[in-house]
């Protein structure tokens, strides 16, 4: 039962990665916006957020309800340990989340809030990579590994945005510019892996996983070269999941190396026992009303 | 101020910013879609027109809304971790629960605000419908939270379903909405009639205070009976947070109200217990030191001034309305009244939550752990309490100005 709820955890973060990173990614385009198109580019993403962004991003919110549910000591731990990042990351998502609807929605300033709205989601996933590359540290979050953890956690955000803008643009020169920075993005990501995997405290990334994270990353890679978007964006989608999971792998059975494991902080039986029909429940609820919402205002296939 | 001045400030500000938008959340879809359903009914395209204005500056309210209640939520163990390792087992069930509701709001929201197109018309209807009740539904099961706060239980053994039906769950879940929808309707209704000042008999105003007032005057009429029956709950319960709301001090029989100058003999023992005779429990059982704030007291007052005058008006207008033969009444003088009533529901919801938070004091968990011993022990929390209360006065104003230019622009 510990597991089973330890993995919907990871399986709630792999999808806020995906959903949720992609918003973040949109928002790190808008500030990189550049050349002939840069005002196509900034429409396309604030089209692309408005319906979903919301929705994306209470999947942190289930990922922290069920820590604290589950393994209440963990949370109290966590949000000792990890108070400044946390309290930073914080104020990203408010500053991003606001400044998008101000933009949205309000009649002047409206250039200053793209700005506010460009910057919150840029620092916002380094923040967040910060905080997860800290449990692996103890809490110690200004070190090298969580910053590298930080800075590939934006990358990752970026790739996963560009390659779902390229099957969204309306029109090939806008796809072309975010085939280039999805591009772009999928190399420094791997060199930042690189990176991350030398810098990491122990052993982190189990090889199969590496290995396999290798081949999809070259197949993406040849995807976008080949204009394969309908390809690329499946391969985009299980790269961030095998990152999050390899990170989940490598993290157990510790929430916080090196004395909080999963075991010894889990929350009494009847909890935990009510707790998993509740999420399964949910769940019936929660999939078809998110399927229609994305077949409503995404493009399937292409 | 010290470290727990400054995690309990912050804790309160958050509270007291995200209820406001928490409680616009609750109330406005089911305007909107009360607006859109005369729509599908008339045919007529001011109705359409006033549900897509509403929407708009609603969106801005949903955003912030969900931002700060993001913030919350993490907050609970970022200032009190010792208060959420107590209490996460046990309350984690009704804030599961909260989870999907939001994920419900949030997936419905995305298709009513942006389906105008893509959704048939009374699919789109039904798309707010489940935004409204999803809506409704979170703020039922946080409140729920905060009733076991007060009145805890079900810990050893632990119990998760007993503690969402404790002796505070009914009146809090009953009288905390009805302020979400009361306090939304008198600020919406205070808008159109400001502008039917300005532009007198104009149409599209006509229809929105119409609807205003369809929500505002019931829920005035029956806030004040929801709250004398929570009161009387306390006095059961809580009898110190009852003391401190009177400033009664010695215990004994026949407890008198004060009624400015006036005091009625026994009136505060009936209006608790039903029973001019019954004993009401005075702050003298308690150390001073736990005695808590005077700000209870004074927004106790408010509350409870507040809420009489805007049941007053609510009656006045139900009159007005069944004199006029249902038509909405076109008095300057009542247009003034519901323009200068308009704050008044925001007013008493805040009062009557520092009501219910500060009367707990210096309990977290009343009588079991004390705010002081859940406070974390990281330091320099001036930071984040500084940080923070700069980033939501900032957006106060900037939700203000929008909200203003979206009204001038109707
Ligand atoms: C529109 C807002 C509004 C209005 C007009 C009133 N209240 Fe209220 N009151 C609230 C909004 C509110 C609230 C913010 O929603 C509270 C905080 C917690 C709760 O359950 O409701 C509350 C709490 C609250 C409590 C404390 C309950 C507790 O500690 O659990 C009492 C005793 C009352 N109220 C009594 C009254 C009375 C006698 C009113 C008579 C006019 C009244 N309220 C009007
Ligand atoms: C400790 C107290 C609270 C916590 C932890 C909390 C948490 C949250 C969270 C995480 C969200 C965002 C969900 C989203 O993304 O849509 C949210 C929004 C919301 N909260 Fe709270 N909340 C608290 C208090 C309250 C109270 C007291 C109410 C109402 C009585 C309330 C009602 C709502 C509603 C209706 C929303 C939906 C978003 C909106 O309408 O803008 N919350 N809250
Ligand atoms: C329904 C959900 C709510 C929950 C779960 C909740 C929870 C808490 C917690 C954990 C604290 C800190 C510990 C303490 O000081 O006792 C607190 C304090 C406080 N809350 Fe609430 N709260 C809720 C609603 C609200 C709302 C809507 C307001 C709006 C004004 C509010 C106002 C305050 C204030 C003023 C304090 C500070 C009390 C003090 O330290 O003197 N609360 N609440």
């Amino acid at each position: 039962m510990i597991l089973t709820l330890a993995l919907v955890m990871l399986a709630a973060l792999v999808l806020y990665a995906v959903l949720a990173g992609a918003d973040f990614g949109g928002g790190a385009w808008d500030l990189f916006a550049a050349g002939p198109r840069a005002k196509a580019q900034r429409e396309l993403v604030s089209h692309a957020l408005a319906p979903v962004w919301e929705a994306n991003h209470v999947w942190l919110i289930l990922i922290v309800v069920i820590l604290f549910t589950a393994f209440p000591p963990a949370f109290a731990a966590l949000m000792t340990a990890l108070h400044a990042p946390l309290m930073l990351m914080l104020a990203g998502i408010v500053m991003r989340g606001s400044a998008f609807v101000f933009r949205q929605y309000g009649k002047s300033g409206n250039e200053m809030w793209g700005r506010v709205f460009a910057v919150a989601s840029t620092v916002t996933p380094v923040f967040l990579g910060m905080a997860l590359g800290a449990m692996s540290t103890g809490g110690a979050w200004h070190g090298v590994f969580p910053l590298c953890v930080g800075l590939f956690s934006l990358s990752l955000f970026a790739m996963v945005a560009a390659v779902f803008l390229t099957v969204e643009a309306p029109e090939r020169a806008l796809q072309d510019d975010f085939r280039l920075r999805a591009l772009g993005a999928a190399i420094v990501s791997a060199a930042l892996a690189a990176v991350t995997a030398f810098v990491a405290p122990r052993p982190f990334v189990p090889l199969p996983a590496a290995a396999s994270s290798v081949v999809l990353g070259a197949a993406l890679l040849g995807a976008l070269w080949l204009r394969r978007y309908g390809a690329a964006r499946p391969l985009a989608v299980a790269l961030v999941t095998l990152v999050v999971i390899g990170w989940g792998y490598g993290q157990y059975p510790y929430l916080l190396v090196p004395n909080v494991t999963l075991h010894a902080v889990a929350a009494p039986e009847p909890t935990l026992r009510l707790l998993l029909p509740t999420l399964g429940l949910g769940a019936l609820v929660l999939f078809p009303s998110l399927f229609w919402l994305m077949r409503v205002f995404k493009t399937v296939g292409r | 101020m010290t470290e727990p001045l400054f995690a309990r400030g912050q804790m309160a500000y958050s509270l007291a910013f995200h209820i406001v938008f928490a409680a616009v959340g609750i109330a406005m879809p089911l305007m909107m879609v009360l607006a859109e359903v005369m729509w599908l009914r008339t045919k007529d395209d001011g109705w359409l027109t006033l549900a897509k204005r509403w929407m708009k500056g609603t969106a801005v309210f949903f955003a912030v809304g969900a931002v700060s209640g993001t913030v919350l939520s993490f907050e609970l163990g970022l200032l009190f971790p010792s208060f959420m390792e107590k209490a996460g087992a046990v309350i984690g069930m009704p804030f599961s629960l909260e989870g999907f509701a939001f994920f419900t709001e949030a997936i419905f929201l995305g298709l009513y605000f942006y389906g105008w197109k893509q959704l048939k018309p009374w699919v789109h209807v039904a798309c707010g419908v489940v935004v409204a009740a999803s809506g409704a539904l979170s703020a039922l099961f946080v409140t729920l939270v905060n009733a076991w706060m007060n009145t805890p239980c079900c810990m050893e053994p632990i119990d998760p379903l007993g503690a969402m039906v404790t002796p505070f769950a009914f009146h809090e879940v009953v009288h905390g909405t009805l302020a979400a929808y009361m306090a939304t309707a008198f600020a919406v209704a205070a808008i159109h009639a400001w502008q039917l000042l300005e532009k007198p008999g104009d149409p599209f105003h006509l229809k929105a205070l119409t609807i205003a007032l369809v929500v505002a005057v019931p829920t005035a009429l029956v806030q004040p009976l929801a709250g004398h029956h929570a009161g009387q709950v306390v006095a059961v319960h809580q009898p110190m947070k009852l003391a401190a709301l009177e400033g009664h001090v010695k215990t004994g029989p026949r407890a008198p109200i004060h009624l400015g100058p006036v005091d009625i003999p026994g009136g505060l023992s009936f209006l608790a217990f039903n029973d001019f005779d019954a004993v009401v429990k005075g702050l003298e059982e308690i150390p001073q030191a736990d005695w808590p704030h005077p700000i209870v007291r004074l927004s106790w007052l408010a509350m409870v001034a507040l809420g009489t005058l805007a049941a007053a008006w609510a009656a006045l207008t139900a009159l007005l309305v069944w004199r006029n033969n249902r038509q909405l009444p076109r008095d300057r003088r009542w247009l003034w009244a519901t323009v200068l009533l308009g704050p008044a529901g925001y007013i008493a919801l805040e009062a009557g939550w520092v009501v219910t938070e500060v009367g707990r004091q210096p309990w977290v968990i009343y009588g079991v752990l004390r705010t002081h011993d859940a406070v974390t022990p990281v330091t320099g929390l001036w930071a984040p309490f500084a940080g923070f209360a700069v980033i939501y006065a900032g957006l106060a104003g900037v939700v203000a100005k929008v909200l203003y230019d979206q009204v001038k622009a109707t």
